[in-house]
């Protein structure tokens, strides 16, 4: 399979501290990849990395063949990335279609045909039913899938997903899980995933990346990741404790 | 131009600075743990201003003597006010707890209009027009005594911050408000003290200042802009930045109106504003966020 | 979404004002014109400040550069006001335009923006108050007009119930205008922008173009309330016209109304500029005419409102009087 996303010898320093070294991965088209490593590895700077956030100190980002290092958010997501925030962000005083129907206005100019792909992905997200409420009147787990339904709705050739399933209950997450895999399958969504949840990540993914420190300390199927003693050392060791 | 007059102009304007520095003191203390912006703390000031002159009038008490009583009545008015109105605001949007102050500020602005009326009160006291004369300067006995003042008291505070428990309390608030409640810190005394001590410190800065201004309820506004102006160039929430921006301003104003005229000491201070929004958002002493 | 009864209110209400000249006295249509001067004006911040979420605390500056362009071009050049008008709004948009540059490209944010807005309409006082070729502090004065004249729309020269007309077609045209755009793809984007700018940003929505273009808008729709208050009232002063009190006068409409709402400044102009002719009115027959009597009362108003209404009084009455369909009927 050809590569969708490749990123390559990617460096972010805050003030010094280096949060992501010279990590570089692939994700192939069509594919689901996880994310992976303990709190602090450098994920979700990796993410913003990708997601145009801030720019890289080094290293570049390649999607779809076209570098899109530095790009700026919109720009990234006018190239094709979708993505979600760890710490959700609703755009609280919208109505859940309106949240959703902002994402959707990224590739469509006319309201009428946004609002008509918005209604789409809420049915497809199981939104539909509190789609006039208030965004901010959401429990948790709603504003989750509000978070990937408004992402989804930018139609994304790549889509982000920042812990998605960390504090849902074990329904809920098989629940996302079947959407995932749904999207992926039927739609041939490509997923880069971050999460905790590795009963999730052992279903879904085809292939995980490990950091650890800002850096890649391992990198393939779930079966041999999780036999990895580095990897095992890594997360066994820092959390059973 | 002889030198002399430039360095006398230069220290009256530090003298004036030093107060300045301290009623933007009261601002950023209140900002740095309340987060919310007084837009009453000129009002608070200028009340300051007429506790010392009723005093004066009534005891013919030296400003410096009345600063601790007016002090202990505006920390009581910050107090009740936090505690009755601002701490239903706390963290709702800005333009809300923009109204409420400015609701209140235009409450205290003129019921000391009403109480006071609109003509300009001097304080007469004895050395109103003595001089002191330190190597090649000549300083106004009056601008002496305020901005020494300003200075110990701004000590004291300092001190207050630094060492005792409840100002430890304070700036642990500060730096981290959910870690604070996580520790057991009461957060809404917290507030409402900071809010007493805030209003009380501008109190004081506004009765040192009764020496060197005529006391006039105009003031209000202006004060409440300057006092914005210098935590701004110091940097919000710094309080050693609150009294260099002070003095900062307090210098720049004093050789704008001699350089260029009276009229346009303002336009300086909000130009210092604007670059310093521009190029350090932080102040000049602030931390990065 | 409005109720068939909204409708019938708003309909009702728009005869109302259409007609007022015709039964109501000079007095009337003179507090009316300038509820719907701060009603329109208000209309012209909200854009900023409720759909894209700037707080500016500076309108008065986009409103006096209006004034003084529109007022010098027709005094020194004989510009009719309908073609000085687009100089007026050029101008403040350039001032918006050159303000939000600097404040977005060096991301000043929240209450510094608003600090920014003041520190730029403090120094256009100032400068005004110097600028002695339109009279400085002195103030800027247009001919009176000749009562015993008749009416000249093109010269914007004539009696109150002119003037009435003007502003309220204005006033009508901004809440049109609000209106589109708080329904059009903009507007949504907006919204987006004003409640979650990171997740904005990440739906595709460019923050820079986005935020300045409401800057343009609202300083340009200022700039055409301050070309009517011009020829008006027909004096200027900076002190005035540019004060730090103007801006708020300005933006109190909007937030006592309820902020981002397209009736809030409608309503919150209807609420607070009679209140402010009650309390005149009370003080004085009370015989308690001491100064700073009724400005004490209206900031204990200020106060009131925005404790036990602190999204604005329309959300509420929208909903008491039952103008609105809440959410989830509507389908």
């Amino acid at each position: 399979m050809a590569a969708l996303l490749s990123v390559s010898n990617l460096s972010k320093r805050f003030r010094g501290l280096k949060a992501v070294s010279d990590v570089s991965f692939e994700v192939p088209a069509g594919a689901i990849v996880a994310l992976i490593g303990p709190n602090g590895a450098g994920k979700t700077t990796t993410f913003n990395l990708i997601a145009g956030v801030f720019p890289p100190d080094e290293g570049a980002v390649v999607l779809d063949g076209r570098p899109i290092t530095g790009f700026r958010p919109d720009q990234a997501c006018a190239a094709g990335i979708g993505r979600t925030f760890q710490i959700v962000k609703p755009f609280g005083e919208l109505s859940v279609e309106e949240n959703v129907l902002v994402g959707a206005l990224a590739r469509e100019k006319s309201l009428a045909a946004a609002r008509s792909h918005a209604r789409t992905v809420l049915r497809r997200l199981d939104l539909d039913g509190m789609a006039q409420r208030p965004a901010r009147s959401l429990t948790l787990p709603d504003r989750k899938r509000l978070e990937v339904a408004r992402a989804l709705a930018t139609r994304p050739t790549l889509l982000l997903l920042d812990e998605v399933l960390a504090g849902l209950r074990p329904t809920e997450v098989d629940q996302m899980v079947e959407v995932l895999r749904d999207l992926n399958r039927r739609e041939g969504l490509t997923i880069l995933m971050i999460e905790h949840v590795m009963r999730a990540v052992m279903a879904l993914s085809d292939h995980v990346v490990v950091l650890e420190h800002g850096e890649k300390i391992a990198d393939g199927t779930p079966a041999a990741v999780v036999a990895d003693p580095r990897v095992i050392h890594s997360y066994l060791g820092a959390e059973d404790v | 131009m002889p030198l002399d007059f430039i360095l006398n102009i230069i220290a009256s304007g530090l003298l004036n600075g030093l107060v300045y520095g301290l009623a933007a003191l009261g601002l950023s203390v209140i900002f740095g743990v309340v987060r919310v912006v007084n837009f009453a703390h000129g009002e608070m000031m200028v009340a300051g201003m007429y506790g010392a002159v009723l005093l004066f009038g009534a005891f013919h008490l030296d400003p410096v003597l009345s600063a601790p009583i007016v002090a202990v009545v505006l920390f009581a008015v910050g107090w009740a006010l936090q505690r009755g109105l601002v701490n239903r605001f706390v963290g709702k949007p800005e333009h809300m707890q923009f109204i409420l102050l400015l609701g209140v500020a235009t409450i205290l602005v003129n019921a000391l209009l009403m109480v006071f009326g609109p003509d300009s009160r001097g304080l007469q006291v004895d050395y109103v027009f003595d001089t002191v004369e330190i190597g090649p300067l000549s300083l106004d006995a009056v601008r002496l005594r305020a901005g020494l003042g300003a200075l110990v008291v701004t000590s004291v505070l300092f001190a207050f911050f630094r060492y005792s428990r409840t100002g430890k309390a304070i700036r642990a608030c500060a730096d981290n408000p959910l870690g604070a409640k996580v520790v057991g810190l009461n957060l809404d005394g917290l507030y409402a003290f900071t809010f007493g001590i805030g209003a009380a410190v501008v109190g004081i800065a506004g009765t040192l200042m009764a020496l060197v201004v005529d006391t006039r309820p105009q003031l209000a506004g202006e004060y409440t802009l300057l006092s914005f102006i210098i935590v701004i160039v110091g940097g919000l929430g710094s309080l050693p930045g609150a009294l260099l921006g002070g003095v900062l301003i307090g210098m720049s104003e004093a050789l704008a109106g001699f350089l260029l005229t009276p009229s346009l000491k303002s336009l300086f201070s909000y130009v210092v504003l604007i670059v310093v929004l521009l190029l350090r958002p932080q102040g000049l002493l602030g931390k990065r966020s | 979404m409005l109720t068939r009864r909204a409708i019938i209110l708003a309909v009702l209400l728009a005869a109302a004002l259409v007609l007022l000249p015709l039964v109501g006295d000079r007095y009337v249509v003179s507090v009316v014109t300038t509820v719907l001067w701060f009603a329109y004006l208000g209309q012209a911040w909200n854009v900023m400040m409720g759909f894209a979420g700037l707080l500016s605390l500076g309108h008065a500056l986009y409103v006096g550069l209006g004034a003084y362009v529109a007022g010098a071009l027709y005094l020194y050049a004989g510009v009719v006001p309908w073609v000085g008008m687009a100089a007026a709004m050029a101008a403040a948009a350039a001032a918006g335009g050159f303000i939000g540059v600097l404040g977005f490209r060096f991301r000043v944010k929240g209450v510094h923006f608003a600090l920014l807005t003041i520190a730029f309409a403090e120094v256009a006082r100032i400068a005004f108050d110097h600028l002695t070729f339109l009279g400085g502090s002195g103030g800027f004065f247009l001919p009176a007009h000749d009562p015993g004249m008749a009416d000249d729309l093109l010269n914007l020269r004539g009696s109150p119930v002119m003037f009435y007309y003007v502003i309220l077609a204005l006033t009508v045209g901004a809440l049109a205008l609000a209106r589109g755009l708080l329904h059009s793809r903009l507007g949504y984007q907006w919204l987006a922008i004003r409640e979650e700018p990171d997740a904005a940003e990440a739906s595709g929505i460019n923050l820079f173009r986005l935020r300045m273009l409401a800057v343009l808008i609202s300083s340009a729709l200022a700039a055409l309330g301050g070309v009517f208050q011009t020829f008006y009232f027909s004096t200027l002063f900076p002190e005035q016209v540019f004060s730090m009190g103007r801006s708020i006068e300005i933006i109190l409409p909007a937030i006592v109304g309820g902020t981002g709402t397209l009736f809030g400044p409608i309503l919150g102009a209807f609420i607070l500029t009679p209140l402010g002719e009650l309390l005149t009115f009370v003080v004085d027959q009370a015989g308690m005419d001491a100064p700073g009597m009724k400005q004490l009362f209206y900031g204990a108003a200020l106060v009131a409102i925005v404790v036990f209404r602190p999204d604005g009084v329309w959300p509420w009455l929208a909903d008491r009087l039952g103008l609105v369909r809440r959410r989830g009927e509507d389908e």
